[in-house]
């Protein structure tokens, strides 16, 4: 565990990028600081690996002051994966994952194989082994640095703003894949970011920091969302928290209802019916003005965004309803095949309901 | 012509003395400026002096550097030490300040990435810095070299051997053939010297052309 107690970072020139910070950071967990550009987020969390050190109060990683500890071998025992990756462009990929166990002195053999293993679980391929840094994408220079970090299997990992700098599409896969990835490994992590829609989708605790290096909520992601702690927490987590508050909520009472739907080819009746391939997934809508019509599996509209019924959230049922032409959201099973459809007045209707009983 | 088919193994010899007073102080310069640029770049005040203390050195004009050095140094005014010491001076001044600017070029975030995996300061500075350093002092090592290599003939005024001495020996007996020998030969040395670090430099650091091929075609 990770645990600051009463920790300030003060520089000469007078500004407190740290005040007298408490947390205690759960075990094999992801732990998100967020926040805005200069609330000490980044101080914190560089605190732990005494990249830089505090001015006052203790830091403890499993016990151990880290102030007490070498620091390089204290930092030899903790992941750290920093924005822009931060590779040794000197270095081919395999060396640059095996960095850490070849300080650590394992040889040269035992550390090019860990490296290899590890670029497997990251998603990078053999081939790219032999390469450098520079040859690769920011997207996959990234997994290199998440490779890297976990070489000497470190019970503890940083992650300084990874994603920051690469594109939209790519930082969403890279979030899926740490999440899976914690998933089988359970890290400990502590997660840096100024974005909050990265730090509720990947913590399961985070710490909101406001400028002058305070704390000013530590929670869940879904109470941060639901029950900010001041106009601060408000505002920072955004205009769109109701909705995006949905995405902590389950879904399992959530009634489906019967679906209209065909094969290409059938015939429709009027009004909106959804068109199946032969293994019953949804392929789009048909609209039918007058009745009688004939479904064309080349003549559809698109459909909206699929919920995946009793195991989405209510976020995702909300949005299939909202974003489908017929208003009406498809529900899918774990094949992927239609099983029903879901209504966006379910979706408040479960909300309420789920308040009923939180009040009761 | 005739003269240099007559001269052959005269020329011979003097080429090879010529970079046995070229080459070393080359290396000796750059193994003393590797530490003193690290040195120069941990502070502010040191950087400024040691650069400053550098640029100065640089415009002690050679032929006075030359005569200087023996009462300095307690040799013999055509020891060749001598030549080889001033010449190292001239190295040292011009990689210093290369070897400060090459390190301080290593980008930061990779130098802090070093710092977080684990590395000491000294491991960190072998296995990190200085390798990335390498493309910048080795542009730095060519200058030195090719301007080592020029700088010898002057020795040749105060009586040194080395391809200078076709300078002085063709003008005192009026042989224009020797001092274009030897005016082609130091040209010559010079290209074949800059073409071999050149190649070290290629050799030394693979993945500084592949990032940069990789740039390109992106």
């Amino acid at each position: 565990m990770i645990e600051f107690r009463g920790v300030t970072k003060r520089y000469p020139d007078g500004t407190v990028a740290v005040d007298n910070l408490e947390l205690q950071v759960r075990d094999g967990g992801i732990t998100v600081f967020v926040g805005p550009s200069g609330c000490g987020k980044t101080t914190s969390l560089r605190m732990v690996n005494r990249m830089i050190d505090p001015t006052s109060g203790t830091i403890l990683v499993n016990g151990t002051d880290v102030m007490k500890a070498d620091a390089a071998q204290l930092r030899r025992g903790i992941g750290y994966v920093i924005q822009q990756a931060g590779l040794f462009p000197h270095r081919t990929i395999v060396d640059n994952v095996a960095t850490v166990p070849l300080l650590l002195g394992w040889g040269k053999k035992k550390a090019r194989d860990r490296a290899m293993e590890l670029m497997e679980t990251v998603g990078l391929t053999p081939e790219m082994a032999q390469r450098y840094p520079g040859q690769l994408s920011g997207g996959q220079q990234q997994r290199v640095g998440v490779a890297r970090a976990l070489a000497a299997d470190p019970p503890v990992l940083l992650m300084d703003e990874p994603f920051s700098a690469v594109d939209p599409v790519v930082r969403e896969s890279l979030q899926d894949e740490l999440l899976k990835l914690q998933a089988e490994l359970g890290k400990t992590i502590v997660f840096v970011t100024h974005d909050i829609d990265e730090a509720v989708k990947l913590g399961d605790r985070v710490a909101v920091f406001r400028v002058g290096g305070k704390l000013a909520q530590y929670d869940e992601p879904g109470v941060l969302l639901t029950r900010p702690a001041d106009d601060f927490v408000d505002s920072f987590v955004g205009r769109d928290r109701g909705y995006r508050g949905l995405s902590f909520r389950s879904s399992e009472r959530l009634p489906l209802h019967e679906l209209r739907a065909v094969l290409s080819g059938e015939r429709t009746e009027e009004g909106w019916t959804l068109v199946l391939d032969a293994d019953g997934r949804p392929l789009g809508w048909h609209l039918d003005r007058h009745g009688g019509a004939t479904a064309d599996a080349t003549d559809l509209v698109p459909g909206g965004s699929l919920y995946d019924a009793g195991t989405g959230s209510l976020r995702s049922a909300l949005d299939a309803a909202l974003s489908s032409p017929s208003g009406l959201g498809v529900a899918v099973d774990g094949d992927g095949r239609a099983v029903g459809s879901v209504a966006a007045d379910d979706v408040l209707d479960a909300l309420a309901a789920a308040r009923r009983a939180e009040a009761a | 012509m005739g003269w240099v088919s007559g001269n052959l193994p005269q020329i011979r010899d003097l080429t090879l003395e010529h970079l046995f007073f070229a080459l070393p102080p080359v290396v000796i310069g750059l193994v003393l400026a590797v530490p003193l640029g690290w040195l120069a770049n941990r502070t502010r005040v040191g950087r400024t002096l040691m650069i400053n203390i550098a640029g100065l050195l640089y415009t002690v004009p050679s032929l006075a550097l030359f005569v200087l050095l023996p009462p300095i140094l307690g040799t013999r005014i055509l020891d060749a030490s001598n030549v080889i010491i001033a010449l190292t001076v001239y190295t040292l001044a011009l990689l210093v300040r290369t070897v400060a600017d090459a390190l301080s070029a290593v980008p930061q975030v990779v130098v802090n990435a070093a710092t977080a995996m684990g590395y000491g300061p000294l491991r960190r500075f072998v296995a990190v810095e200085l390798p990335l350093s390498v493309p910048v002092v080795l542009a730095g090592l060519r200058v030195a070299a090719v301007s080592s290599i020029s700088l010898v003939t002057v020795g040749a005024l105060l009586g040194f051997g080395g391809l200078g001495k076709m300078f002085t020996d063709g003008f005192q007996r009026g042989i224009p053939v020797e001092i274009v020998t030897g005016i082609v030969l130091v040209l010559l040395l010079a290209l074949v010297i800059d073409g071999l670090l050149l190649l070290l430099g290629r050799v030394l650091t693979p993945w500084d052309r592949v990032g940069r091929t990789a740039g390109r075609s992106a």
